[in-house]
């Protein structure tokens, strides 16, 4: 046995085995603001390398990471003493496609948006799309569960997922559940979604594909109280509608975004839904109608209704601008993701804008109403002292207020290692125990992404004396 | 739901065994039963969400959700918790989705007799494993469910069955979005669900003729196959296949599928991890259950 390096540079050639210091300060960070350390970056190109690096990496008792295209925000691939990091960005292909049943085999490296876009002929698109879908992966998706504006009525990850081929935790390879609906037994392939990289490395994913839809229609409706935009939210759900996406931008967000790109946008108003319907003639065009009417109900000041794809786009731009607008305010932000119960939008809005005021930091909203899902935007300047502590004490308090208001920890951006540590405010820990569980079931020894998700390190139990006869 | 009764009923020591309303399959014979509570806690339409007991009846469920226009995608009869931890969906998967994806919390009483809480309250929750997802399917075998927040989803404003001798692909092809399609080797029925008149516009371009659902469902077996092999069925016996989903209720029991090594080792292992003494519904292997 040579040294770490050595041993998989062997497998993998020196080309794709990756530790001068460039590369092990690039991959040891994700798009959080959280960074750890590696002692190697792999490039592995089939599901036979992934296992030859996690085997490897066992036999010298080092853990490994894996990771996607690194966009995830919550510090779920940041390497932690360094492990190594299992990379899939070589492994995006699309396998095999069956129109029919409208589902697909791809690799994890292959990115969101290239999926949807390669199955535009066949009409069919990946359901979840979220805001990084240009550069995240699907394995990345998997990992997170990600979402996104279009899941409110689609699901997020998890619901279109069918299969996931795996390398466990020990280096074997398997499949958890397959194309057929009831595969036997638990359903694995769901405790795997969302796992954060902690039960394995996916080589292969089989996705759920979504027709795409006959006809969309697009609005933008503006509101004077934040309170109006979201009684309109729970008053258009209450009424028996799931639209596709139901968006939200507060009024910082929107004059934001107006100076950025400039599209029109009702600047003076306290907050603007961007609502899009799809389907069928007749069922859009009654959605429309009832939604306009549920607005007005709730005073709403302007509607407007994209008269084509040309100012449909341009009302997307709008709001997946946001990131790129804020730059002008600060030159740093902090985005946050807590999911809140849609009736409850109100109070712990205005309870963000207390937090923020308390803590002399400007504060943008821009987020999935429709699913309650938050993502306060705290931007500040890294530069000025004292201003880091400040967003992070801002940060945990809007934490905290969503889980009192009947909320969770995280919509769509995952536990990592960002909210690690505010695990105990949801749950118990008999609660957390089980979850350790599930871990200790994949994962034994603890080396998939140790240090992420669950606030005490694993200690398992012994497997190996587990007695046969379990089932009797 | 105050559920200290029932973890106290099923102790810590013990072999114990889950009763409903023995719609499939019912408790395990010579074990002590439990049965979990029953009633609705709560229904809050604009969070499409409801919180009920799972001993409620899925019937008592849906007659309260109905008042509201809505419903929950898990199939009819027995408890709520059967058909949760049965995990079988209904005729409308299609459409509406697996069982699977309808469980947002619970709290289950695991095998020390501890209220256990997974996953969250809300519709879109990513904090932490996803428990909810084990348990759906795990027949009683890691943990009797006590309480459970479902997803909703609204009522349709109107859906009509169709019927039609052209082969299901084409039919498929042709629709959008429909909420079953059953095929029995020669006839094709579909559900189609929504506006009136889209649903009619979508039945006459396709050519679909007015129908009353399939009435004679074979129930000696319910198999689970890859939708792209639905058309090998011919010739094996009398069947209704949900095309695109790929569940077949057949007259005969599914061959006994293959199991990979390491999916039997990480069922013994999760087992251990929950149930190390084995007696939560003692004896139900789940791999044995396909």
């Amino acid at each position: 046995m040579g040294s770490l390096i050595q041993d998989l540079t062997v497998e993998l050639g020196s080309e794709r085995v990756r530790s001068g210091p460039s590369e092990l300060s690039l991959y040891r960070k994700d798009a959080s603001n959280m960074e750890g350390s590696t002692a190697v970056v792999c490039l592995p190109e089939t599901t036979a390398e992934v296992q030859s690096c996690v085997r490897i990496a066992n036999r010298h008792g080092v853990a490994f990471v894996p990771r996607g295209s690194g966009t995830g925000l919550s510090g779920g691939a940041v390497p932690l003493d360094g492990a190594v990091v299992i990379a899939t960005t070589r492994m995006d292909q699309i396998l095999s496609v069956d129109q029919l049943n409208r589902l697909a085999w791809v690799q994890p490296g292959l990115l969101n948006l290239d999926l949807s876009n390669r199955l535009q002929h066949l009409g069919l698109h990946f359901a979840p799309d979220p805001s990084s879908q240009q550069t995240c992966s699907i394995g990345g998706n998997v990992a997170n569960n990600a979402g996104g504006p279009h899941c409110l009525a689609d699901g997020v990850t998890a619901s279109h997922i069918l299969a996931v081929q795996v390398v466990l935790p020990d280096g074997t390879v398997t499949t958890l559940a397959g194309e057929e609906p009831e595969p036997v037994g638990y359903d694995l392939r769901g405790c795997f979604v969302g796992s954060e990289g902690m039960l394995g490395v996916a080589t292969a994913v089989c996705v759920r594909l979504t027709q795409n839809p006959p006809g969309v229609m697009t609005m933008l409706l503006d509101f004077a109280s934040v309170e109006d935009g979201a009684e309109t939210v729970s008053g258009i759900i209450a009424a028996g509608m799931v639209p596709a996406a139901v968006e939200m931008m507060d009024q910082l967000c929107l004059q934001a975004v107006e100076a950025y790109i400039h599209a029109d946008l009702p600047v003076d108003s306290a907050a603007a839904l961007l609502v899009e319907v799809v389907g069928l003639p007749h069922g859009l065009a009654a959605d429309v109608d009832r939604i306009v009417a549920i607005a007005h109900e709730h005073n709403v000041k302007t509607v407007r209704v994209a008269q084509n794809e040309d100012e449909r786009a341009l009302l997307w731009k709008g709001r997946k601008s946001a990131f790129g607008a804020i730059a002008r305010i600060k030159p740093n932000y902090y985005l946050h993701d807590t999911v809140v119960p849609r009736t409850k939008l109100p109070e712990v809005l205005a309870k963000i804008y207390e937090i923020a005021d308390r803590y002399e930091l400007q504060v943008l909203n821009v987020f999935h109403a429709g699913d309650g899902n938050l993502h306060p935007l705290l931007v500040y300047d890294a530069r000025e002292p004292g201003t880091i502590e400040r967003v992070r004490l801002a940060g945990e308090e809007i934490v905290r207020v969503s889980v009192e208001a009947g909320g969770v920890l995280s919509g769509e951006h995952g536990i990592g290692l960002e909210k690690r540590d505010y695990m105990p405010l949801m749950f118990s820990e008999i609660d957390l125990a089980a979850q350790r569980s599930l871990r200790c079931a994949f994962d034994p020894l603890g080396v998939a992404n140790p240090g992420k998700v669950l606030p005490s390190p694993a200690s398992c139990g012994d497997i190996h004396s587990v007695p046969e006869g379990v089932w009797i | 739901m105050d559920l200290n009764e029932f973890a106290e009923e099923i102790g810590s020591t013990g072999p114990v065994t889950i009763a409903g309303l023995a719609t499939r399959g019912g408790p395990v014979e010579g074990v002590r039963p439990v049965m979990a509570p029953v009633g609705i806690e709560w229904v809050q339409p604009a969070e499409m969400t409801v919180c009920c007991g799972a001993g409620t009846p899925v019937e008592e469920l849906d007659a309260a959700l109905a008042a509201h226009g809505q419903s929950v995608a898990i199939p009819p009869t027995g408890t709520v918790g059967g058909a949760l931890v049965v995990g079988h969906s209904g005729l409308r998967r299609l459409g509406y989705g697996p069982v699977r994806d309808t469980l947002l919390q619970t709290n289950y009483v695991n095998a020390r007799g501890e209220i256990v809480k997974a996953g969250g309250p809300t519709v879109k929750n990513v904090s932490g494993f996803d428990l909810c997802r084990l348990l759906v399917g795990s027949h009683g075998t890691l943990g009797f469910l006590g309480d459970v927040i479902l997803r909703t989803r609204p009522r349709a404003q109107h859906e009509q069955w169709f019927t039609t001798t052209d082969d299901p692909e084409s039919v498929v092809a042709q629709l959008y979005r429909p909420t079953s399609v059953l095929w029995d080797g020669t006839s094709t029925w579909v559900l189609l669900e929504g506006d009136r008149r889209d649903v009619e516009t979508q039945a006459d371009n396709a050519k679909l003729g007015r129908a009353d659902p399939p009435d004679d469902v074979p129930t000696g077996g319910r198999w689970s196959v890859a939708p792209s092999e639905l058309p090998n069925l011919i010739g094996t016996g009398r069947f209704i296949a949900e095309i695109g989903v790929g569940i077949v209720h057949h007259e005969h029991p599914q061959s006994p599928r293959p199991i990979d090594p390491p999916i039997a080792e990480l069922h013994r292992r999760l087992k251990f991890e929950f149930d190390p003494e084995g007696r939560m519904n003692p004896g139900v292997d789940v791999l044995a259950l396909g």
